[in-house]
């Protein structure tokens, strides 16, 4: 049972509270993209042990969606931030950089 | 013999005498006894049968970790089996039962395994479902279904209650030992809100009994004193009786009170199940003392020597006369001594270490006892009690030195630390050689959300023993304090002993008993470990140590040592198996909650619902909603009930309670262009007034939910959506708005609830609406695939002219509040023009008889819209829709394809639900090829026939053929593929 922060209204939400979402930062591939790129935003995930980036949303709370950076394996949750974006905050992969040095970065 | 002695006993109030039944036979106790410890005082060493081989079984342990004394408990609605003696507060009237025997306790006819257990080795079940094969079927299987199983199933509804709170604090402290006490303290000290629980009633664990000093007091003073401390603290809540069951992510605790075991029916739930968010967790859980493996280490007055310190030490009760110790330790000389000085017999202390200097021992052999060092048990000898003791070397193979009469055994292995909730999340452990045990690696603890160490340990459960020791851990847990000073006698070495003598023949090593509750012997793991299995999770499975209702707490350690020396490999390669919660069972009750019977889950009920009740309307669940299937009439079967209202409905004027459909508001600029977005056809060209049907599908192209749009004004859309959905469809609405489309101006609300919406249906539906009065329901003014505000009898309506039946139609939404009043003026108005409500059931023959389809029916989420012959609701024009991208893979546009055709058999009977048509030959994996199924099949009153709609491979190019179907039972019929609308084809009706 994660507890995870939610970056809009600012509660430490439990995972009861919440509907996860899948991978985040997927990027839509829609008419006219070929075989391999819908194929990839249909259903390539990463899967990742270890730091990954997740979609949350606050559904029994403030209805949100957000993103959550956390580690897989042991659970540590590195920051959530607003879905309305493509990418991470800078900073917080400069946080997660310096918790996990082995980690290879988003792309 | 277990007697109770005259004077002693801290736990108990001689003054309270309390009665009790154990199989029917009448017993004394006294308040403050456990279950376990007022059988011994009335001499019933025999307490069950044990599983597989039926032998006889005593008390072992006084706590959590005992695995024979288990009893069916209480009668009737209070009846549960598996409780554990141990663990089992004495009332007065109490009633328990032995379980696993057969007739009776003292004659079992199933202990004839016990005389063929050499052909019930490990594995024994896997290897009886292999061969020979009919064996299983006819021989095993009926044997093991009737000596198998520990308890009775209760018959009978919980007639208690149970309830479950939410709680958080800084720190959950687990353990009401001196460690937990002195973590409590430094924590709450420091200004944390804490927890302290305690699964016992009574406070202070081991050291109570032990007679540690701290402070220059008596460990029970200074626990007494730390425990009023706390209560006077606000910021501590203190709870006994209470059992962390697991710690889970992020510092989530189930936490299982058992306020009222010990007093049933006095009106109190009988559980509090917590649910606790704590901000760290302290496991001040103690550690439990490990049995040896000798043979014949089951026999009843078997027991670990600290459990044989705490009766007579707690309840004043003597395990035995004479008492034999045996042991790899010193800790255990305290039973010695405690026992001679409560003038008790102590024949011998046989240490297997081959010399012993410690402090203990010195005063024990200055009490009188003998010691024997260098010694070990060769056999127990006795069948349902002790008699006596065989001796031998350690270093040998059992060779008898000298017998010995005894009627207990006191016997110590060694401490395990009760590590479940540092290992439930994830904490590692570390094989410490010194103490022969498994203790949490302080250094790779369960991590927390921000990456701290979500569960620390404290005290005994992190390997640590002496008292000084175990409270300076404690201390330094709580984030470091103040350290009580303690002092207690210092001990030797230990020696990890796990086979007994060390050279044991196969003979001595079948009869040494490793899990006492599934019955797995020393033998039968080294077995495995000959057959191949050398993990120790595997082992685990086929010989089941570890997998009985006690989860191994005694024999896990024992079992991996034996495997480990097996495979020749040093413990820590092997490892432990895994720990799970819960930490002993919680009752299904306690879990279940409130939830159970009319609150098992909330339902959504219409504004309309009470009339339907009151009409004796047979509801049927639809998602969480209580809907009516039909409404029958008296004599009226719920069939005759459906034609009736079918009938009705296409010859006069039918009522349906619709305000389950889902019903979404989007609004904004860009509103148009979402819409267009989320479904196949346009919906941003819809004009303000009209309504248009769409289809919405995911991004694979499969049809997902369809409904009725509406344009309410230049920026407001009502979209509607299936009665399962709405709640589904929102949410995709607000996924793609907030992370797809977040620069979209377009906001949305689900109105779902908000309004009630009647659908009045039929030829008569407009005469109806008329007489009701207030506003314009001609077909100039309001024709089909409209909608119009106005008023009708006094309501402010909103009237949507759409059709799910085919027939004249007006879907007529007020604010949820008056539905019920329109409702009932509908049903006052209607009454002259034959009127009559009808349910879902005569809503799904209605739509099945004009062909429309039903989410969930005709879909299963391998659908398209095209294979629905809905091509004309998707736009060729749109660049994009969600789902286009998906519909353009090949595959699916293939002419193999099931798709949308209507089906009848060839004598007008109903296709039964779950037919297939079956094709020729075989699939790869041989199972016979088909070509359609059916989706939708019913009987239609209209028409006086069978009619269904199915999904066929090539469908209407094959109009007009027959087809082969086979019933679920296999039987076939003729089947006739014909167009999926078999009424009104040209939708006459409805435009009227
Ligand atoms: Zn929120």
């Amino acid at each position: 049972m994660l507890l995870l922060e939610c970056p809009y209204c600012g509660v430490k939400a439990e995972e009861t509270e919440l509907t996860a979402g899948g991978e985040a930062h997927l990027k839509r591939f829609g008419p006219g993209s070929s075989g391999e790129e819908f194929e990839a935003y249909m259903f390539a995930r990463k899967n990742p042990k270890g730091v990954h980036f997740e979609r949350w949303r606050h559904a029994y709370g403030c209805g949100k969606w957000f993103l959550a950076a956390r580690c897989t394996a042991t659970l540590e949750v590195f920051g959530t931030y607003p879905a309305q974006t493509t990418e991470p905050p800078a900073d917080l992969v400069e946080k997660i950089k310096a918790k996990r040095p082995d980690w290879k970065g988003t792309k | 013999m277990s007697t109770r002695l005259s004077k002693g006993g801290r736990l108990i109030d001689r003054t309270a005498p309390q009665e009790f039944t154990f199989n029917g036979k009448r017993m004394r106790g006294f308040g403050g006894d456990t279950l376990a410890a007022a059988l011994l005082a009335n001499d019933q060493m025999l307490v069950g049968r044990s599983f597989k081989y039926h032998r006889p079984r005593g008390i072992v342990a006084s706590g959590a970790e005992e695995p024979n004394a288990l009893v069916n408990m209480g009668e009737g609605g209070r009846f549960e089996p598996n409780q554990r003696t141990t663990t089992t507060e004495l009332f007065d009237g109490l009633t328990c039962t032995s379980q696993n025997h057969w007739p009776s306790l003292e004659f079992d006819v199933g202990v004839v395994n016990n005389y063929a257990s050499r052909f019930l080795p490990a594995g024994f079940y896997y290897k009886t479902f292999i061969h020979p094969r009919f064996a299983w079927k006819h021989v095993f299987e009926p044997i093991v279904r009737q000596s198998a199983g520990l308890g009775k199933v209760p018959k009978d509804r919980d007639a208690d209650r149970y309830e479950q709170a939410y709680a958080f604090c800084d720190i959950l402290v687990v353990g009401g030992g001196v460690a937990g006490l002195q973590a409590a303290l430094t924590a709450a000290k420091a200004g944390k809100s804490v927890w302290l629980i305690e699964q016992t009633a009574h406070w202070g664990g081991r050291a109570v009994v032990d007679g540690a000093v701290i402070e220059g007091q008596p460990a029970e003073a200074w626990v007494n004193a730390a425990l009023q401390t706390l209560e006077r603290m606000e910021n501590v809540t203190i709870r006994s009786r209470c059992m962390a069951a697991g710690s889970y992510d992020h510092g989530y605790v189930l936490c299982d009170e058992k306020v009222a075991d010990h007093t049933p029916g006095d009106g109190r739930p009988r559980h509090r199940l917590w649910r606790l968010r704590a901000g760290q967790i302290i496991a001040a859980t103690g550690a439990i003392e490990r049995p040896l493996s000798f043979a014949g280490n089951d026999i009843p007055g078997v027991m670990l020597a600290a459990a044989v310190r705490d009766y007579l030490v707690n309840w004043a009760v003597a395990a035995g006369d004479r008492t034999v110790v045996v042991t790899n330790n010193d800790d255990a000389y305290r039973t010695a001594i405690a026992l001679k000085e409560a003038g008790l017999e102590v024949p011998v202390v046989l240490d297997a270490r081959a010399s012993v200097s410690g402090e203990l021992p010195a005063r024990a052999r200055a009490l009188g006892i003998r010691v024997e060092t260098g010694r070990a048990i060769a056999k127990v000898k006795g069948g349902k009690r002790v008699t006596g003791v065989a001796i031998c070397a350690q270093a040998g193979q059992g060779a008898v030195i000298e017998e010995i009469d005894c009627d207990a055994v006191a016997m110590s292995g060694g401490w395990s630390p009760v590590v479940h909730l540092w290992s439930h999340c994830g904490g590692k452990l570390k094989w410490d050689d010194a103490q022969a045990q498994f203790a949490p690696d302080k250094a790779r603890p369960p991590i927390n959300h921000d990456g701290g160490a979500l569960v620390l340990t404290a005290g005994a459960a992190s390997g640590v023993l002496s008292t000084a020791d175990v409270l300076a851990d404690a201390t330094e847990a709580a984030g470091g304090g103040a350290v009580p000073a303690a002092q207690d006698a210092a001990e030797g070495a230990m020696e990890p002993v796990w086979v007994m003598p060390q050279g044991a023949p196969v003979a001595l090593r079948m009869k040494m008993w490793l899990d006492y509750q599934n019955d797995v012997k020393v033998s039968d793991v080294q077995l495995a470990a000959r057959e191949g299995y050398t993990s120790v999770e595997h082992t685990k499975r086929y010989t089941t140590l570890g997998m009985a209702t006690d989860q191994g707490k005694l024999s896990n350690i024992n079992g991996l040592a034996v495997l480990a020396d097996s495979l020749s490999a040093p413990i820590p390669q092997v490892g432990t198996t895994t720990f799970r919660p819960p930490y002993t069972p919680v009752t299904i009750g306690a879990l279940a909650g409130e939830a159970r019977v009319d609150i098992f889950q909330p339902l959504r009920r219409t504004p309309i619902h009470d009339w339907h009740v009151a009409q004796n309307a047979y509801l049927e669940p639809v998602g969480l909603w209580q809907r009516p299937y039909c409404y029958p009439r008296a004599g009226e079967t719920h069939e005759q009930a459906v034609h009736r209202e079918v009938k009705n409905t296409r010859s006069n004027v039918g009522l349906l309670d619709a305000s389950t459909l889902g019903k979404i508001i989007v609004k904004g600029p860009d509103a148009g262009k979402f819409l267009d977005m989320l479904y196949t056809n346009v919906m941003s060209n819809l004009a303000v007034g009209k309504c248009r049907y769409g289809l919405m599908c995911n991004e694979q192209g499969f049809l997902s939910d369809d409904g009725v749009v509406a344009r309410i004004d230049e920026d407001t859309w009502l979209c509607h959506t299936t009665s399962g959905g709405s709640d589904r469809i929102h949410a995709w609405m607000e996924d793609w708005l907030q992370c797809e489309w977040w620069d979209w101006q377009v906001y949305t609300a689900n109105v779902t609830e908000q309004y009630a919406q009647i659908a009045v249906v039929g030829p008569k539906a407009r005469q109806v609406l008329e007489k009701l009065g207030g506003m314009d329901v001609s077909k100039e003014t309001l024709p089909f695939m409209q909608w119009a505000d106005g008023t009708l009898g006094g309501f402010n309506a909103r009237v949507y002219r759409i059709s799910f039946s085919g027939e004249l139609s007006y879907e007529i939404a007020v604010p949820a509040s008056e539905g019920r009043a329109f409702w009932d003026a509908l049903v006052a108005a209607g009454a002259e023009f034959g009127m009559m409500p009808y349910g879902t059931e005569g809503l799904h023959v209605l739509r099945a008889e004009k062909g429309f389809i039903m989410i969930g029916d005709e879909t299963d989420g391998t659908v398209i819209p095209q294979d629905l012959n809905l091509g004309w609701a998707i736009s060729k024009k749109k660049a994009d829709y969600l789902g286009k991208r998906g519909q353009e893979r090949p595959y699916l546009a293939s002419p193999d394809r099931w798709k949308l055709v209507g089906l009848e058999t060839l004598d007008g009977s109903v296709i039964p639900d779950g037919s297939y048509a079956p094709a020729p030959g075989m699939n790869a994996n041989g199972q016979r090829n088909t070509q359609g199924r059916v989706t939708s099949t019913y009987f239609s009153p209209t028409l006086g026939k069978g009619i269904a709609m199915g999904l066929v491979k090539g469908g209407l190019s094959r109009l007009g053929e027959t087809i082969e179907m086979t019933r679920l039972d296999g039987s076939t019929m003729q089947v006739k593929i014909v167009d999926p609308v078999f009424y009104d084809k040209e939708g006459e009706k409805q435009n009227v």
